[in-house]
């Protein structure tokens, strides 16, 4: 079901009608659509076969040799439908320890380059919470809450944001009319807005676009964390959980019952038993599928970083 | 029927009647008004295609505030849209007499209206380019598909509710115009299909005006409720209440009634001979109407601010407090005291329900009831749950940019122009409808000749 914004620039077609001869040659038939994205995946190694496939045919990486460094971030190797499903089997989970948290904002940091975001519009924000008056304040990194009764996807008008299998809540910015009803109806701030054609290296404006990889990213769309499903897929932690210096993140699957930050695996109820783990704002009924643990008994004393919110970036 | 009036004298009213209310060239008043509209909608046209060029960062809009006057300006024209069910229908329903010459400007205030609340909505979208999308994906959960559901119908139903009692107004133009460009006459004769004024395309048009008047109450209590439910479907304080739809809704009738009584003034005022359909009389029972409709939204609006007022949750105190004594306090407080609370007492008096000082009044409920609902959309989304870091200062609080206010100015002349070119080309007033009321049978007013 592509979209007639799924024009990728003229090289990128002249590149698919390369890629489609030599594998007609093959004797492969591929669809079009997935050829750039299979194409741009090379260096992940990657599952799908298609990948495999073209990384046999030694020409195909001399076609667009600037296309090699934008794959950081992997260019989805499913097409839309694909994409809408989520991972079989799975049912992701996000745990944040805030006893761990002392506001390096390295995930942040990971997080805004490998979605190629800029610095008005975060998927990841860290708050500087403070519950009331007396108790001490903390730190709280908050991504979207994937929650499992969306508010944002209930309202959407055209299912351009929707719930996976795997718990997944992703945006398809090529169906996404830009209403905002999504941002007016989630309760956490989650999601950000193209207010102006976004500022993206070229080589990345030209990819092919996947929901699983939120580039290129569009004008006029919502935006929002997607818990890095690309990375999921070749069985890697999100960007935010890898970069964490503190272990802050866990992230797992609540069908195994296990997370990890990386360091240490350990099993999902357990770490909710000792550590007293609850959800935010559980009464609204959203059923997120990210935990908190309190930040009780912390690796950090609390030190008001000003960092960052001293100069603002320059904006429109 | 009682005293029904026949034969010749009916035929003089009549013709006195055609003849006065035959739509006429605009004099150097209307001609400016017209050029002032066309200049406003070019300014706001202008900035639009810079919005479409740029994206809505031409806009005050950000990620906290992303949904600003022209949202709450939509808000505005669905209100002003539904006075067309409450003159026309109701009152028809109810056989309100005085209503006859009302009709028309109530019909006309709301077709424009709500032709342009669905403009207006359009010129929010990030991707107006794709509208397409909600036909080919549009999902019925998502209250966005209901508004355009039921405003569709609206405008169809209240379109029909405008032309059908006007076939005998168009017939007349079509038959006594002279001296009139060849468009013109053409537009007439295809536009009256035909009409000829015989008993039985009466008994069709009145047959149609009832069903038609009974079709549109539920439609237009869905058109408001509906839209309340944009807001009232989430979370966030300040639109979390069930009590909305009736708010909105009652907010409508009472902004729908002032829009009418300064159409009545204008034509009051302007237009010679207009006086003689639209008296004081007029004015003194659309005045008690007012009241009337003032005080069931007041009625609303306490239930809405007293009852999260007396709990103050702490969400919702942050934000009433914003609207009571912080930030927005002077403008909640003259869009009280001006739109609800002075109408109310002045409105009171008979001395006040006169032409002048109702237009005057009018006009202040107008722009208090578009203040309103900026006071109902902007400062909730200045008050999430989470608190507003790590987004630019900009981002942190709303101000309209000068191209978002010339947009939305232009969708209000726009509208505006649309009632002028109506009335250019249309009588205002329903002839028949008056005659009607006069005691004339419709058998009068048949075609003769030709």
């Amino acid at each position: 079901m592509e979209t007639e914004e799924n024009k990728p620039e003229k090289e990128n077609s002249e590149r698919r009608n390369f890629l489609k001869s030599g594998l007609a040659v093959a004797g492969l038939a591929l669809a079009g659509a997935g050829l750039g994205k299979a194409f741009s995946n090379k260096e992940g190694g990657a599952t799908g076969e298609k990948v495999k496939l073209l990384t046999t045919d030694g020409k195909l990486v001399e076609v667009d040799s600037a296309n090699i460094k934008m794959d950081s971030h992997h260019c989805g190797n499913s097409n839309n439908a694909e994409a809408r499903k989520g991972i079989p089997g799975k049912k992701f989970v996000m745990v944040i320890d805030l006893s761990r948290c002392k506001h390096a904002l390295k995930c942040q940091d990971s997080c805004q380059k490998h979605h190629n975001l800029e610095e008005k519009g975060k998927y990841l924000k860290v708050f500087k919470m403070q519950d009331s008056e007396l108790t001490s304040p903390y730190w709280m990194p908050k991504p979207c809450l994937h929650c499992d009764h969306p508010p944002c996807v209930k309202v959407c008008p055209v299912d351009a944001t929707f719930k996976r299998d795997d718990g997944i809540v992703l945006i398809d910015n090529e169906r996404c009319i830009g209403c905002r009803f999504c941002m007016a109806a989630c309760p956490y701030s989650s999601r950000t807005f193209n207010w102006e054609e976004p500022k993206m290296p070229t080589e990345i404006a030209g990819i092919c676009y996947s929901p699983e990889t939120s580039v290129p990213r569009r004008k006029g769309t919502v935006e929002k964390c997607d818990f890095c499903p690309d990375m999921l897929k070749v069985g890697k932690l999100p960007h935010c959980v890898s970069a964490c210096p503190n272990g802050v993140f866990y992230f797992g699957d609540l069908n195994e019952d296990t997370v990890t930050n990386g360091d240490e695996t350990l099993r999902f109820s357990t770490l909710m038993k000792d550590k007293a783990g609850y959800r935010y704002l559980e009464g609204l009924g959203t059923e997120p599928s990210l935990y908190y643990l309190p930040a009780a008994s912390r690796l950090f004393p609390f030190k008001d970083a000003e960092k960052k919110e001293e100069n603002p970036p320059e904006n429109h | 029927m009682e005293n029904s009036i026949r034969g010749h004298e009916a035929q003089r009213i009549i013709k006195e009647l055609n003849v006065e209310l035959l739509p006429k060239k605009f004099g150097a008043l209307g001609k400016t008004w017209v050029v002032l509209l066309l200049i406003v909608i070019a300014n706001g046209l202008f900035f639009y295609c810079q919005q479409l060029r740029q994206g809505l960062c031409i806009t005050g809009l950000g990620d906290y505030v992303s949904w600003g006057i022209y949202i709450s300006n939509f808000v505005f024209f669905v209100a002003a849209s539904l006075v067309g069910s409450l003159i026309t229908a109701i009152l028809y329903l109810l056989n309100v007499k005085w209503r006859a010459p009302l009709t028309r400007i109530s019909e006309v205030i709301a077709v424009a209206a709500i032709m342009f609340a669905g403009l207006i909505i359009i010129v929010d979208m990030g991707r107006p380019d794709r509208i397409h999308h909600l036909f080919m994906y549009g999902r019925i959960q998502s209250p966005i598909l209901w508004d355009i559901i039921v405003i569709t119908t609206y405008m169809t139903i209240s379109i029909l509710l405008l032309y059908f009692p006007l076939l005998p107004g168009i017939a007349f133009c079509r038959d006594n115009l002279t001296n009139i460009p060849k468009w013109q006459k053409k537009m007439y004769r295809v536009l009256s299909l035909g009409w000829r004024g015989t008993k039985d395309q009466f008994a069709i048009i009145k047959k149609s005006v009832t069903i038609l008047s009974v079709l549109i109450i539920p439609v237009a209590l869905s058109i408001h409720t509906v839209t309340s439910w944009l807001f009232a479907t989430t979370f966030r304080p300040g639109w979390d209440s069930t009590n909305f739809g009736a708010y909105f809704v009652s907010g409508a009738f009472m902004l729908g009634a002032a829009a009418v009584v300064a159409g009545m003034f204008v034509f009051w005022k302007f237009y010679e001979g207009y006086n003689k359909y639209i008296t004081e009389n007029h004015f003194d029972r659309m005045g008690k109407l007012l009241v009337l409709l003032s005080l069931v939204y007041l009625y609303f609006t306490i239930n809405e601010y007293l009852v999260p007022g007396y709990k103050m949750k702490q969400i919702e105190a942050d934000h009433l407090q914003s609207l009571f004594v912080g930030h927005y306090a002077p403008m909640f407080w003259a869009v009280q005291i001006f739109g609800m609370i002075i109408p109310i007492i002045a409105l009171l008096f008979k001395r006040f329900r006169k032409p002048a000082p109702m237009f005057v009044i009018a006009l202040m409920v107008i722009v208090a009831a578009w203040f309103k609902r900026f006071l109902i959309v902007i400062p909730t989304m200045l008050h999430p749950f989470l608190p507003m870091q790590e987004v630019p200062v900009e981002m942190q609080h709303y101000m309209p940019t000068f191209p978002e206010l010339s947009i939305t100015l232009s969708s209000l002349a726009a509208a505006l122009l649309v009632i002028t070119i109506f009335v250019r080309y249309f009588p205002i007033l329903s002839i028949w409808e008056i005659a009607e009321e006069k005691g004339i049978e419709t058998e009068e007013m048949e075609v003769k000749g030709e």
